[in-house]
């Protein structure tokens, strides 16, 4: 019954949110993009109003919270009454403010992380197809190699030589997705540097910097933009749940993979608290999919 | 019939010298570390008896060549080395651990293979209805949650209302019925997290194939649609599909870690994040090994595969 109620309202919110933010984005929008918002699915206008509300949460957070991040504030486990809405968790924090400094904290770090693999997959891989030959060779089989190994496996691999903390995290998950990122941007590349006007720029005696900034990368800027969605969701699950095995972002700070882990005993007394940053993390990847898939739809022109 | 064989043996070939690599992958990132492993692991108050032991224990001493033959010619007869943290040999460790996380991993297949490939047919037979509209959202959604938001969702679920138990115990006495039913969450666990993905991909490979002018064809003879798909597109589809499904079970390989975690189920996934904690490097390396070469093996099983079912395939270059 209860299943039934949650499935209804969540339904119900879905189509809200969604239907208000596609309005809102087409009255907001200058004149020549409306066209874009008019005919978007609802699932993408739910998911960009989602995303815009997890990025103000992450900004203002010391505003909006009630508590500070790590103040201990009275008994652990608290049920859900003012001035704890939320209750506490097992060191008698305020469990909200713990899900609002996480926005900042998680998805701050998931960001940083994909931007990071971002930047020097792209960059190698478009230098790769530029250069060709034995720099190709070389580093395409590099990659071949290590993506062979399952993403997880190698992370916890590195993470064990490296030891755990916010920084070998963010450096690790970094280099293990960069390979993938690799892959993409050199097929695409690669369809690039045949182009006359790659051609042209060689003959005007561009060097292979200006070729990348200027020629390569606003071709290849579609399928790219569409990867840092889709990585993005990968890096955020991944660091969730190496936070939720105890080897990620360590506990004074909020975040929500180990928050889950750290209140999990609640689960088996019917509580569902811990079940709150789960949530949180996996509300904002359907979001991210949502317009990943939105925008997919649109730049291969499927309408199927 | 020859041919097959060649091709079979040629990925064979291809599979061991990636297997090699990965095994020097494995083995060398070890040499990344600037300075002294012994260090790194003991801390800065570490004696120098304490770090000569852990070096001499670790074969720190010889060169790093030298110890990777070691290394290697030992995994290869069953011997993966002492754990640091218990002094046990890893292969006692590894042993009935790999048992178990194999069956929960199989479990999870033989509810997931045949309930995407069914959902999938259907979505593509009745695309654009309600039903595939609600099945692609949903398999969307459920590719976006982590695995353990889907493990405590069913623990709620059907874990409180008693159905299910939460945990899995397995001792001598567990028979397979009892760990069938105690491993019931796990692998529903599992199998909707890896169902959503196959599902859109078998989908999306029939639905591709109903383009193409045999399709038409059958289609104006006045088959009904039901006998199109299952006799003229499935067959076809079939080489894309097992890519898809063995790539998942491969996924199910590292999915297997946060799920065991959180049903406090004895498999390598559990193992392994106690050995990532303690820093037990010969144990992670053992686990990481195994991982990758069943990996790896998959891959291998559905590129032969799928070459088997297309014989187009078998002349690409």
């Amino acid at each position: 019954m209860a299943v039934l109620v949650s499935l209804i309202v969540g339904l119900g919110l879905f189509f809200i949110i969604g239907f208000a933010a596609r309005a809102g984005l087409r009255a907001a929008a200058p004149a020549r993009h409306r066209p874009m918002f008019r005919d978007m699915p609802l699932t993408a206008s739910f998911g960009l109003a989602v995303i815009l509300v997890y990025v103000v949460v992450a900004i203002l957070a010391p505003v909006i919270a009630p508590f500070g991040e790590g103040e201990v504030l009275g008994d652990q486990y608290l049920p859900w009454a003012a001035p704890h809405y939320l209750g506490t968790d097992k060191l008698g924090r305020d469990m909200l403010t713990r899900l609002i400094f996480g926005a900042r904290n998680t998805v701050g770090i998931a960001f940083a992380t994909t931007a990071l693999a971002f930047v020097a997959g792209s960059v190698l891989g478009i230098w790769a197809a530029l250069a060709g030959g034995w720099l190709d060779q070389g580093l395409s089989r590099l990659v071949d190699a290590l993506m062979a190994i399952p993403a997880l496996i190698f992370s916890l691999l590195l993470l064990t030589i490296f030891g755990t903390s916010v920084l070998t995290l963010i450096l690790v998950i970094a280099a293990v997705d960069a390979t993938r990122v690799y892959r993409l941007a050199r097929s695409v590349a690669q369809g690039i540097v045949v182009m006359d006007y790659i051609e042209a720029a060689r003959l005007r005696g561009e060097g292979n910097w200006h070729l990348i900034r200027r020629e390569i990368l606003p071709n290849a800027m579609a399928p790219l933009v569409a990867e840092f969605g889709l990585r993005f969701c990968f890096v955020f699950l991944s660091i969730s749940a190496l936070s939720f095995l105890g080897l990620g972002i360590k506990p004074p700070t909020a975040d929500w993979g180990s928050m889950v882990r750290e209140n999990a005993t609640l689960i088996t007394f019917g509580d569902i608290t811990p079940l709150l940053p789960a949530g949180a993390i996996a509300l904002l990847t359907v979001a991210v999919n949502f317009v990943v898939d939105w925008q997919l739809q649109r730049a291969s022109g499927l309408k199927e | 019939m020859t041919e097959i064989w060649r091709m079979i043996g040629q990925r064979l070939l291809l599979g061991m010298l990636t297997l090699f690599i990965i095994s020097v992958v494995i083995f060398g990132a070890t040499e990344l570390l600037p300075g002294d492993l012994a260090r790194e692991l003991l801390g800065q108050s570490a004696t120098e008896e304490t770090l000569a032991a852990l070096r001499e224990q670790l074969g720190l001493n010889d060169p790093a060549p030298v110890r990777y033959w070691n290394w290697l010619t030992g995994v290869l007869q069953g011997d993966f080395g002492v754990s640091m943290a218990t002094q046990k040999p890893i292969s006692e460790l590894v042993g009935t651990r790999l048992g178990n996380t194999l069956f929960l991993a199989l479990y999870a297949a033989a509810l997931s293979v045949p309930l995407s490939l069914l959902l999938g047919v259907l979505a593509a037979l009745w695309r654009n209805s309600v039903f595939d509209r609600a099945s692609n959202a949903l398999a969307l959604t459920a590719i976006s949650f982590p695995e353990f938001f889907v493990a405590y969702i069913l623990i709620l679920w059907l874990a409180q209302t008693g159905l299910f138990p939460s945990m899995v115990r397995i001792t001598g006495a567990t028979t397979t019925g009892d760990l069938l039913y105690s491993a019931f969450l796990p692998a529903l666990t599992l199998t909707l997290v890896v169902t959503a993905h196959m599902m859109r991909m078998t989908r999306a490979a029939i639905i591709n194939l109903l383009a193409s002018p045999y399709i038409e064809m059958a289609r104006l003879k006045g088959m009904s649609p039901m006998r199109v798909v299952l006799h003229h597109a499935v067959p076809n589809a079939l080489a894309p599909i097992i890519n898809v499904v063995a790539l998942n079970l491969a996924y199910l390989i590292t999915g297997v870690v946060v799920v065991e975690v959180v049903f406090v189920y004895p498999g390598l996934g559990q193992l392994m994040i106690d050995a990532v904690t303690n820093r037990d490097i010969p144990v992670v390396q053992a686990i990481a090994l195994i991982f990758a070469s069943a990996y790896v093996l998959l891959n291998l099983l559905a590129d032969v595969l799928s070459t088997v079912t297309n014989p187009r395939l078998m002349h690409r270059t």
